[in-house]
């Protein structure tokens, strides 16, 4: 920032951080009683309740590996009578052509596959994956949110932030409080 | 009194009704031992079936607690501790199965064994003296893991460092000894009444039929009991959460084991094997099998896949009671249709006589939940330990 100014720097937010996960929620719960929406926050490893503190809406996810998994059984029953029935009918041990029960095992599978996969790509599209670029990264410290560190984000996209009173607002919670740029 | 009623969970009450119960069923048996003597045996046995399946899927849910530790184990403990002590009790209502073996088992009636070559070569191991004392074995076997498990955890209660290990080295080689006598349990009391039939996955429909009865049982317990103190500090969402996730895992692998038998006698299509599922396959028994597939599986698959449904303690208490029902239902498609292979039939007695059973379960094991503290020590000073208090 003491850089020559060539333009107006664009801010992408203001950025506190703690030192372990209780203070981290308490502070996710404090901005989001503020008004606070845009926000997220950054953690080394899952921290329970923080979702729900930051405010954040359900994840879809379950929702989409379910209908994966109801597609995925579907197919796979439906491919099963395809190929039994159809594509390449064949007797065994005098069975109808139709025998659901030989179907079950590779309906199951499928059911299992599609839902996993739908949970993966679903999980990385959800999050936004691949993003080769975002701007928490340009705060020096935040190295340390893979190691033992915690931050919280308060977008400047929000409607409350104001640069001068966002920061006050997170200095009540934290002692580093930091601007992030675009 | 009254008073007392609001912070106290009325344990007498229920212990009354599991006795009022037993004393209905009772009498309703005994009247039934006047004019249809088999019937009540019949029935008996499904009701037997049931009900030693609570104190053996405890002790092997107790053990793989002991093994992997978790939370929703810590707050069933002394549910399950108190479920494995009635042991004694459900060893004594295997006598009247024991005492009407011809009745019941068509390998202990000479004549019939007089006419079969088959039964006479399995005679060598469907007999009755080795039967009993099977039954006997098996008996020694799980009371001796029941008494080192209870008499471990109220020493570690009581402080003792080492219990921990302790447990932990008996509940590792204690559920391989499990399966293995539960497996053999079962092939005696309920396959050997095919004595034909063979299933080498038997047992494992039975273990899991019987975890699955157990954390229903546990989580009906939790729901009523947490309203009291000292359940009500300890018990929340995530704990019926974890509990309901293993329910649904139960349900899949019981689905999986069942319909995994059912595919392969169905594809093999011998003689020997699929007459069992013929009769069971057809008429009333039929439609038992279909509500089985909706209602052992698809119903409560379906409800304990949703996450909400798993942290209210009232609705999983509900998917509980669908789940013990059908367990019942289970044990009477399994067992009845051999009286009754070519037609379908139900008694009064088939409910008569495990209510008999089950209430007099009820009303012990109430007993035995009362003897020793709701909430184990060893979880407190795990939680103080976590920072949870």
């Amino acid at each position: 920032m003491s850089h020559a100014p060539v333009e107006v720097s664009r801010n992408f937010g203001m950025m506190a951080e703690f030192d372990d996960h209780q203070l981290l929620i308490k502070a996710a719960g404090a901005a989001h009683a503020a008004g606070y929406r845009k926000m997220d926050a950054y953690s080394p490893y899952p921290v329970h309740g923080l979702s729900e503190a930051l405010g954040q809406a359900p994840t879809k996810i379950s929702a989409l590996v379910l209908l994966g998994g109801f597609l995925g059984c579907i197919g796979g029953f439906a491919l099963m009578c395809w190929i039994a029935m159809v594509a390449y009918p064949m007797n065994v041990a005098g069975k109808p052509m139709y025998s659901w029960p030989a179907f079950i095992p590779i309906t199951f599978e499928t059911t299992v596959l599609c839902a996993s996969i739908t949970a993966v790509a679903g999980m990385i599209a959800l999050n936004g994956l691949p993003m080769p670029y975002h701007p928490v990264f340009n705060v020096e410290r935040f190295k340390r949110a893979s190691q033992d560190r915690f931050f919280l984000c308060i977008e400047a996209a929000d409607p409350k932030y104001d640069a001068a009173r966002t920061r006050e607002f997170l200095a009540q919670h934290s002692s580093e409080v930091s601007e992030v740029d675009a | 009194m009254s008073s007392h009623a609001a912070t106290q969970p009325n344990l007498d009450r229920v212990q009354q009704i599991g006795l009022g119960a037993f004393g209905v069923g009772l009498a309703l048996c005994l009247f039934g031992m006047m004019s249809n003597p088999e019937q009540v045996m019949r029935s008996y046995l499904t009701g037997y079936l049931l009900t030693v399946g609570l104190p053996l899927g405890s002790l092997v849910l107790l053990m793989v607690h002991h093994l992997v530790g978790g939370q929703w184990g810590m707050v069933m403990r002394r549910l399950l501790e108190a479920s494995t002590r009635t042991l004694p009790l459900v060893a004594l209502m295997l006598v009247p199965v024991l005492l009407s073996m011809p009745t019941l088992y068509k390998w202990a009636r000479p004549e019939v064994v007089a006419q079969d070559k088959i039964l006479q070569a399995k005679a060598i191991y469907l007999n009755v003296p080795f039967f009993i004392g099977r039954s006997i074995f098996y008996f020694a076997v799980w009371g001796l893991f029941v008494y080192a498990l209870n008499r471990l955890t109220a020493k570690q209660d009581a402080g003792d460092a080492d219990a921990k290990r302790r447990l932990n080295n008996i509940s590792g080689p204690g559920v391989v000894v499990f399966s293995l006598t539960v497996t053999f349990a079962v092939i005696d009391w309920a396959m050997s009444l095919d004595p034909h039939w063979f299933s080498t996955i038997f047992g494992i429909i039975f273990m899991v039929g019987q975890a699955l009865s157990t954390l229903s049982l546990a989580v009906i317990c939790l729901a009523l009991l947490m309203e009291y103190e000292p359940m009500k500090g300890l018990l929340g969402p995530n704990h019926f959460l974890d509990i309901g996730n293993l329910m649904l895992a139960f349900t899949m692998l019981w689905a999986y084991a069942s319909f995994s038998q059912f595919l392969i006698i169905w594809s093999g299509n011998l003689p020997e094997e699929i007459p069992w599922y013929i009769h069971r396959l057809h008429g009333g028994w039929g439609v038992i099998a279909t509500g089985l597939v909706v209602f052992h599986w698809a119903l409560p698959f379906l409800l304990l896949l949703m996450r909400f449904n798993k942290r209210k303690a009232g609705m999983l208490a509900k998917i509980a009671i669908l789940v013990l029902a059908v367990r019942f239902l289970d044990l009477t498609w399994i067992v009845q249709p051999n009286f009754s292979p070519d037609h379908f039939s139900i008694h009064w007695l088939d409910l008569a006589a495990p209510m008999t059973l089950i209430g007099l379960w009820i009303a012990f094991f109430v007993r035995q939940l009362k003897a020793r503290p709701l909430e184990p020590t060893e979880m407190h000073r795990l939680a103080a330990a976590a920072g949870h208090h």
